[in-house]
């Protein structure tokens, strides 16, 4: 018989990677590296300002309190980023949605309890609309979110030019209501962005939505020829996206308690870094929403270590968030493009 | 072998396109347990055929009977439900995804909603381990060689909708080229696995260019060729040799002959050789040598490494071993501009994927080669550029003869000379056609080989590949064979040279 | 030849739409402003609605410019709004530090610095892209992020006020009785066609966009080509953003020039030129600025509050992509009518019955 091969045989070891080669190849391992990035930076903080109470729990726990809108935005630009898309309205959606809460709230007198599902419904609408031409017209996720951008921004101004404030009372006292936890205290909003991570992780995790969404991102084409319904999948991930956004909306306005038409200006930006510095693939794919907490959480002790350095200014967070995103980026090209045969 | 009914049947089977009758009253049937090869040159009809069955196109005519029962697909779904099975040559699984998921996806086991995962592991790894195979499910499936995917895409397809067995729900398994890219341990492995399919009554239709293989494997095969069935045989029927003839067949009867042509004599010294050249898993190495003025034409069927061989000269892709030589000069072949600063040019088979840009106009396509050789800063005069331009439109007979024209409108013909055109103005020393005449019209394929015959008589070295035997016998000098991604003889043209000669090289991979 | 041929040649030019839209938007004012045509000549220099129509959209010009050539080769360019910020903020930071603010040659040297920092952008932009393989939207993210915290590390958070007459030339002077910028735009202009077309760096770029794979086998050095436009397209970027800082006689790095990357794209597409990469026209694209710039004129005329400005842009957005998309006109129109030269890309011969590549050729965008 001639031989068909020109390669040499394969060593019988070849179906079972390496050790080290499986340990680098493991997707997990983004999520390891940012969150021991997050312990060496927490380290440093602790080292450096020890004196200037650092070490108080309730320091950490603010890292969730001042974050929870960023990180609820991040966990739905997770979603969208992981089948493969991206959503550049999610900024717009969410100083929408705080504009949108505070002239009901404020100028209609309709109490929160029913103001919360219509925001919900129309940021949830929205990325309904957007997924929705996504799909049926191919058109690209950049271009339209981008039109979502627009177009929510501009709706801010048409409900007004200028900023409402928020003086309802039960919205107050929402925002005030702590949760003690050990040594300090979570706010209503902490509370549920942690809920909300918890049940992204059990969506992408356990449910078949959530697969096909990893699925998607992995791989279109062959999503489509495994015979799964991407099109529903598409539309629903954007649905997600502008979900959290309103919802990122809602908790932005009961942090900051007013409603203005420049709220949130570019935060979709800091979404996307905290979902890639957490280790999502921007291609799609790989990743996992447990990192994109780490990524929020690093993104605040940016912000919260600035803070304590004192002569350091605000600016430096922008530049630490684009030299991290850098860094991750050149990472993970380097991971593709070893993994890909 | 007391013949069963078949498991599927397809009877005057028709297919057209605009223009162009794909499928022409083709029959086709499958019996259960037995592996059938679906044979044929490019456009033969295959692929229209596998897609007519799985319901990507619909059918024009015929009927499709499964187990008896008159069926229309109208997607690749339906026919899966049907137990229909695909696995491609690009493996259409997610690589991010761990091989049990990848084998269950769309049909995960839950219970309100959430997925079992340990159910899932483990009815993956049941039908792992019933059809024989070692894998770790758990693993993601971008951890495995390519030739495993592979191997799970079937577990998977063989899994669909079964519900008393492996392989019970799926009749049909169609394995469209799957060893293309296989060693030959990878490809034992899934012949095995095959066999053991075959053992449990499906019936695989295989689609393979290596002929070793479908004599190794299969019981039957059927042939098509120009949208026509040439032939059902069983395998140990048909030796190597008639099995090449009814492909390639006698299909030039009708095209022009170039008038007695003798071959001119006036080949000059060497331009190109190539010592050891070759591709782990495209080609294995080859000694090849193309003189001045010298036509050398490659032939060997389809997927039997031609294309694959004209690349690496070319730097389209990087050889791993070998060097190549040119004008005395080692090139090393890092890209496509080393070849082309060379002297090499090269006219894709893939015109509109590799070779137009189908957005911009003739002229400028016409242009790009020269352009792009020359740099940025310095463009083609306008004077100069509107006369090559106008000159090869007229020497080529380019229609419409419009050098604005977008030349993604234009014929096919009329696409292969505009790219003819773009490397001849460049004046290079060796013209790589890959299949330069298919696909067009039998007027425009006489004047392109007229082409090759002036050009080299000028002097210029070509590099000549195509399908039918007759076409590269007339041109060629000197005839490379391949076969089974392997140049197996280099044949000096002569009296004694006929097709039937270069069918038995083929067929059998030996010479004298 | 009939008026029905001619016109139907005039409609098939790729500039008729865009500048039918533009048309059309300005007539649009007319009711509201009858004067809206005019142009004044006061102390010697011309006003007039037009005028301040092109004044206003120069910057957006520039920069949908240099866009247009990232765009042609299928890149895309995010970061052109920090570059902007980061241009002013440098050349006006060092202005302001020059104990003769009026100086020439200080105004010279502080405007080479910040377009050498541009060009800086460019390159990093053009290494990501075109030697690591990082997709255009994600390489030049970086920077969109990052660039900003950098131009307000520069003025140091402040907004920097320089008070230099021939700073002020650039985006606020008069010169021959036009605004100066105008001559900015068209040298601007002119010089990027006779860059693209003078050169065969257009056919080049379009070669890259139009078919990569096709210009890799004809010995095309994309890599160049693609570095070459994303630090012209940063050139471009660095111009506006002196020009915008000149105009306010300030560098303001959190919001000079915010939002003019989505602008610049919007112009490009409206102009005609592909997502996809390919065939671009720089005059559609200033065709596109325009009518970017003329829309916002439009509705503060036509007394519509201004804040719906960006609800018009979204929709323009959206309707110009849906035309673009082959399968909404093929579901909207039923194909044909609108099948300009984009639909046929779609329309592979059914000759070659494999699938052809650039049916599923993805985006680099996206």
């Amino acid at each position: 018989m001639t031989t068909t091969t020109t390669r040499e045989p394969a060593a019988p070891d070849s179906r079972t990677p390496g050790r080290a080669a499986r340990i680098l190849a493991d997707r997990r391992l983004p999520v390891l590296v940012t969150a021991g990035l997050f312990l060496v930076m927490y380290a440093v903080g602790l080292s450096r300002y020890q004196n200037y109470g650092f070490a108080e729990t309730q320091v950490f726990l603010n890292l969730f309190i001042d974050n929870s809108y960023l990180l609820v935005a991040a966990v739905g630009a997770t979603f969208v980023i992981l089948s493969g898309g991206i959503d550049l309205s999610v900024g717009s959606v969410i100083g929408f949605t705080t504009m949108f809460t505070a002239w009901l709230v404020e100028k209609q007198g309709l109490p929160i309890v029913v103001v919360i599902p219509m925001a919900l419904a129309v940021g949830a609408f929205g990325g309904y609309l957007m997924g929705y031409v996504i799909q049926n017209f191919e058109i690209q996720p950049f271009i339209v979110t981008l039109a979502g951008l627009f177009l929510f921004r501009g709706l801010c101004l048409v409900i007004s030019k200028e900023s409402i404030s928020i003086t309802d009372s039960t919205v107050s006292s929402m925002a005030q209501a702590q949760i003690s936890l050990g040594g300090g205290f979570l706010s209503v909003g902490a509370v549920v962005s942690l809920v909300v991570l918890g049940v992204a992780f059990y969506v992408l995790h356990h449910t078949r939505f959530g697969r096909r969404v990893y699925a998607i991102g992995g791989n279109e084409q062959s999503a489509l020829l495994m015979g799964l319904p991407q099109g529903g999948t598409k539309i629903a991930v954007y649905t997600v996206s502008g979900f959290c956004s309103a919802l990122a909306g809602l908790l932005f306005a009961l942090y900051i308690q007013s409603g203005d038409p420049l709220h949130a200006t570019g935060l979709e930006l800091d979404a996307i870094a905290a979902v890639v510095i957490g280790g999502t693939l921007l291609t799609g794919g790989s990743g996992y929403v447990v990192g994109t907490l780490f990524g929020v959480l690093v993104l605040g002790l940016i912000k919260s270590l600035i803070q304590f350095e004192g002569t350091l200014s605000s600016w430096w967070t922008k530049i630490a968030t684009g030299v991290l995103l850098c860094a991750f980026i050149l990472v993970q090209r380097t991971m593709t493009s070893r993994r890909s045969p | 072998m007391a013949e069963p009914l078949p498991v599927l049947e397809m009877t005057g089977i028709v297919k057209e396109f605009p223009g162009v009758r794909a499928l022409s009253g083709v029959d086709f049937r499958l019996f259960p347990g037995e592996i059938h090869a679906l044979l044929g040159e490019n456009g033969a009809g295959k692929s229209t055929l596998i897609k007519v069955l799985t319901g990507v196109y619909s059918l024009d005519g015929g009927t499709v009977t499964l187990n008896g029962t008159p069926v229309r697909f109208h997607s690749p779904s339906q026919a899966q439900q049907a137990g229909i099975s695909t696995v491609y040559q690009e493996v259409n699984l997610c690589p991010n995804l761990s091989v049990a998921e990848n084998i269950l996806i769309g049909r995960e086991p839950t219970r309100f909603g959430r997925i079992q995962w340990k159910r899932l592991r483990r009815e993956a790894a049941e039908l792992v381990d019933r059809l024989g195979l070692d894998i770790d499910v758990d693993a993601p499936l971008s951890s495995y060689p390519l030739a495993v995917q592979q191997l799970v895409a079937i577990v998977r397809s063989v899994g669909t909708g079964d519900s008393d067995g492996p392989g019970s729900g799926t009749r049909v398994l169609i394995l469209d080229e799957p060893t293309s890219s296989l060693d030959r341990d990878e490809v034992l492995e899934l012949f095995a696995l095959m066999r053991r399919l075959k053992d449990q009554g499906v019936a695989i239709l295989f689609v393979s260019h290596f002929l070793d293989q479908i004599y190794e494997v299969c019981d039957r095969m059927t042939v098509l060729r120009n949208g026509a069935l040439v032939g059902e045989h069983l395998v140990r029927d048909l030796d190597q040799v008639g099995l090449v003839q009814l492909m390639i067949g006698k299909a030039l009867d009708q095209l022009e002959e170039l008038h007695d042509h003798q071959l001119h004599a006036d080949v000059g010294e060497s331009l190109l050789t190539a010592d050891g050249v070759g591709r782990t898993g495209r080609i294995a190495p080859f000694d090849l040598e193309i003189k001045k003025g010298e036509v050398v034409g490659l032939a060997g069927l389809l997927g039997s490494g031609r294309t694959e061989l004209a690349r690496l000269l070319f730097g389209a892709d990087q050889p791993d071993s070998g060097k190549v030589t040119i004008g005395g000069r080692q090139v090393p072949m890092s890209a496509p501009n080393d070849a082309i600063a060379a002297g090499v040019a090269f006219c894709s088979e893939n015109r509109r994927a590799e070779g137009l840009v189908p957005d911009l106009t003739v002229r400028e396509n016409i242009v790009l080669a020269l352009q792009a050789a020359r740099g940025w800063t310095r463009p083609v005069p306008a004077a100069q550029r509107d006369e090559l331009v106008a000159k090869y439109i007229k020497a080529l007979d380019i229609r419409p003869a419009d050098p604005e024209a977008r030349v993604g409108q234009l014929s096919g013909g009329n696409q292969q000379k505009v790219l003819l055109a773009r490397w001849l103005i460049t004046q290079p020393k060796l013209l790589i056609l890959d299949e330069p005449t298919r696909g067009i019209d039998i007027g425009a394929k006489a004047e392109i080989q007229k082409l090759v015959v002036s050009l080299s008589e000028d002097g210029m070295a070509v590099l000549y590949i195509a399908a039918e035997l007759e076409e590269v016998l007339r041109l060629s000098h000197t005839i490379g064979v391949l076969r089974d991604r392997k140049l197996v003889a280099k044949l000096a043209n002569g009296p004694e040279i006929t097709p039937t000669r270069i069918l038995e090289t083929i067929a059998s991979g030996e010479h004298q | 030849m009939t008026t029905t041929s001619r016109w139907r040649a005039l409609s098939r030019h790729h500039l008729f739409w865009p500048v039918a839209v533009l048309v059309v938007l300005l007539l649009v004012n007319v009711p509201f402003t009858p004067d809206f045509f005019s142009v004044k000549m006061t102390d010697g220099h011309l006003y007039g609605s037009l005028v301040s129509i092109v004044l206003f959209g120069s910057p957006l010009i520039l920069v949908a410019v240099g866009m247009t050539l990232v765009i042609a080769t299928g890149g895309i360019d995010l970061s052109v709004g920090a570059v902007v910020a980061i241009t002013g903020a440098l050349t006006c930071s060092y202005i302001s530090d020059q104990a003769d603010q009026d100086a020439l040659s200080g105004v010279l040297l502080a405007m080479g610095i910040g377009l050498a920092a541009a060009v800086v952008c460019g390159l990093w932009n053009g290494f990501l892209v075109a030697r690591m393989g990082i997709q255009p939207i994600i390489a030049t993210l970086i920077i969109m992020v990052a660039g900003r915290g950098v131009a307000q590390l520069i003025t140091d958070g402040q907004i920097i006020t320089v008070n230099s007459e021939p700073y002020k030339l650039i985006g606020g002077g008069y010169w021959l009785t036009l605004p100066f910028s105008i001559f900015v735009v068209a040298a601007v202009v002119a010089v990027t066609v006779a860059l693209t077309r003078r050169t065969a760096l257009g056919l080049l770029v379009e070669s890259v966009g139009g078919n990569a794979e096709a210009s890799r086998l004809v010995g095309i050095r994309s890599r160049r080509i693609k570095i070459m436009v994303y630090v012209f397209c940063a050139l471009c970027a660095g111009i506006a953003g002196l020009m915008i800082s000149s105009n306010t006689s300030a560098a303001d790095g959190n919001n000079a020039g915010l939002w003019i990357e989505l602008d610049a794209i919007l112009a490009v597409v409206i102009g005609g030129t592909s997502l996809l990469g390919g065939r671009f026209s720089v005059g559609g694209t200033v065709v596109g600025a325009l009518v970017i710039q003329t829309l916002t004129t439009t509705i503060y005329t036509i007394g519509v509050p201004t804040q719906t400005n960006l609800v018009f842009k979204a929709a323009v957005v959206i309707i110009v992509c849906l035309m673009q998309s082959p399968k909404f006109r093929a579901k909207v129109f039923g194909g044909g009518r609108f099948g300009g030269r984009r639909g046929d890309r779609q329309a592979a011969t059914p000759a070659d019955t494999a699938p052809a590549p650039e049916a599923v050729r993805t985006m680099e965008v996206s």
